[in-house]
């Protein structure tokens, strides 16, 4: 499932909240190519307005800070964004982002990568290479608990397969 | 091996290994969503092929963000969760009845001691103060708990937080919670749990306690937990709506790491915009003018709450440049306001009161902030564009500094206002 992506950065700072990425106003739906207008808008009105399909969000510390709301990471998806570096990300963010599909890399040279540059990854190794400056960085492998979930296609279909095997399991 | 608090109530939840770091799959005492964080997790319920819940009286929708339903969009998300609880049998409670989900929750005995509490919200840390390891998830995380009745947790590591020292006359939970995130900022606690500790914590209403678990978020924190006493437990038992057994931590728990913070001389905090590490005491900003001043939230939203501001707002009206909202956090802290008298302390200060919502705090609605504006709030984040305009601005404080700053019409001490 793992393929590599090139896309455009769009370069962000430390402690981007889940109420910057998506504010409240606009929770009154879940779909994400409805969220995705309004994606990122109280610091970059920019960003929904000319994010392309396959661009790429590389932020610094803590990305995904504050309010639980899967709609985040829904409305980044929904931009067509393909994956999220960031130096370090928020806990439910995180899980969030697994749970939805959301590539996501964890990489301590986030920084180093400046708006516009083009980045290639590599997700089946965490490798990022920047074509724009010619360098390579290298993301944290995900825990085995987490290359399961991410293996199987996210929770849903993780929860599905259970499902049916306790029903299978029931029948018996 | 001794255990903190979060390792041994999540020892009593698995059967995994339970160690720092761990990945452990534990049983889910308790799992609700609101109404906005319900429909995608109804969506994702679905996708999974589930039919029922895990079990119906451990499975909640709370209507409380949009609601009372501010917009058509908002009445079609609340119905979309009012139908789902009616088709699964599970809990759902309507305006009128239900509160903002972090307090009513607690009212009413469904989260415990010793339980493992999953929220889609990230506030649900607000029940650590019950010795609950309580914490939020999103949506599809909190689907898979409806259909599993289970969840995977990473064993967090704990940070033991002491609070030492008298508490003043102008101190309360609000301004413990605002200097310890103050002092480790915002991610100081990411993937980690907070173990509160210390006389002080213990000397504190237990709303207040509920005020320091909340906002263990703020410090990026998983859980923000409070070994039981006696006022805790007598409170839990007289409303728990089931059997619930009491976990504590070890003495000789290992913590990643501890902080002790002295009260003593501390001055009320605040937070600066636009992050709630952005702390400061009232005095280093008082003189500020403010527009408006929001009195309410799962943070502060509860009756020892409104008693403080009450008894700041007593016999004054606020200043003529300024209005002050104030929104009891429940049916239950309504109407004991409302009997002790508090709600004519506040009409009489022409402050508003509304019905029991998240309201303003995420900018939802009752009370929304145009550009330029300025707001102090008992809330919890004060994120860029987080009550509003993304060109106002929220300041957050305790209860008695709001009052205080919607008498002065600028952020002071309340001292100034009482005199």
């Amino acid at each position: 499932m793992y393929t590599t992506l090139i896309g455009k950065a769009w370069t962000y700072g430390d402690n981007i909240d889940t109420d910057v990425i998506i504010p409240a106003a606009y929770l009154v739906t879940s779909e994400p190519e409805v969220l995705a207008k309004h994606c990122m808008e109280p610091i970059d009105e920019l960003f929904a307005k000319e994010v392309s399909k396959g661009d790429i969000v590389v932020a610094g510390n803590n990305f995904g800070c504050g309010s639980s709301r899967e709609h985040a990471p829904l409305a980044i998806k929904g931009a067509g964004v393909a994956c999220v570096i960031a130096k370090s990300f928020a806990r439910i963010f995180y899980r969030n982002s697994i749970n939805i599909g959301l590539p996501i890399l964890e990489c301590a040279d986030a920084d180093k990568i400046s708006r516009g540059d083009l980045l290639e990854i590599n997700l089946a190794c965490g490798s990022i290479f920047n074509k724009t400056k010619n360098e390579t960085y290298y993301a944290k492998p995900f825990s085995g608990t987490l290359q399961k979930l991410i293996g199987l296609g996210g929770l849903v279909p993780y929860v599905k397969t259970i499902l049916q095997e306790k029903r299978k399991a029931d029948l018996k | 091996m001794p255990k903190t608090l979060a390792e041994a109530i999540i020892a009593k939840h698995t059967k995994d290994k339970v160690e720092p770091g761990s990945i452990c799959q534990v049983n889910v005492d308790f799992a609700f969503a609101n109404d906005i964080t319900g429909p995608p997790a109804i969506k994702e319920f679905k996708k999974m092929g589930a039919l029922k819940v895990f079990d119906p009286t451990r499975c909640a929708i709370l209507p409380d963000h949009f609601s009372p339903a501010k917009d058509i969009a908002s009445a079609e998300q609340i119905k979309e969760c009012r139908t789902f609880a009616k088709e699964q049998e599970m809990l759902f409670w309507d305006v009128g009845r239900v509160g903002v989900e972090h307090a009513f929750l607690h009212e009413n005995g469904l989260v415990l001691p010793g339980e493992i509490i999953l929220g889609a919200d990230s506030h649900t840390c607000t029940h650590g103060a019950m010795g609950a390891l309580a914490t939020g998830v999103g949506s599809t995380d909190l689907a898979a708990a409806w259909a599993l009745g289970e969840t995977w947790l990473r064993v967090p590591d704990t940070i033991k937080v002491s609070f030492e020292g008298p508490v003043s006359e102008w101190l309360c939970g609000k301004d413990f919670i605002l200097a310890l995130i103050g002092e480790i900022g915002v991610e100081g606690a990411r993937y980690m749990a907070l173990e509160f500790h210390g006389d002080a914590i213990y000397s504190l209403d237990l709303d207040d306690r509920f005020t320091i678990s909340n906002m263990a978020i703020e410090a990026g924190a998983k859980a923000g937990l409070i070994n039981p006493d006696k006022k805790l437990l007598d409170y839990a038992k007289a409303r728990a709506a089931r059997k619930f057994e009491p976990i504590y931590a070890d003495n000789d728990a290992k913590y990643a790491k501890s902080i002790n913070i002295n009260i003593t001389n501390m001055e009320p905090q605040v937070a600066m915009p636009h992050l709630p590490d952005n702390v400061k005491a009232v005095t280093e900003v008082s003189g500020m003018p403010v527009d408006q001043v929001f009195i309410g939230s799962c943070t502060n939203g509860r009756l020892n709450d409104l008693r403080m501001a009450a008894k700041i707002l007593k016999g004054k009206k606020i200043h003529k440049n300024t209005r002050l909202m104030i929104i009891p956090a429940s049916y239950e802290v309504y109407k004991a306001a409302m009997k002790e008298g508090l709600f004519d302390i506040f009409i009489e200060a022409d402050a508003t009161i509304s019905t029991p919502s998240c309201g303003p705090c995420l900018g939802g609605h009752l009370g929304i902030l145009a550009a330029g504006e300025r707001c102090v709030s008992t809330s919890n984040r004060n994120f860029v564009g987080r009550m509003g305009s993304s060109k106002s601005e929220v300041i957050l404080a305790s209860p008695m500094v709001a009052a205080a700053t919607a008498v002065a019409g600028h952020i002071c001490h309340p001292k100034e206002i009482t005199g």
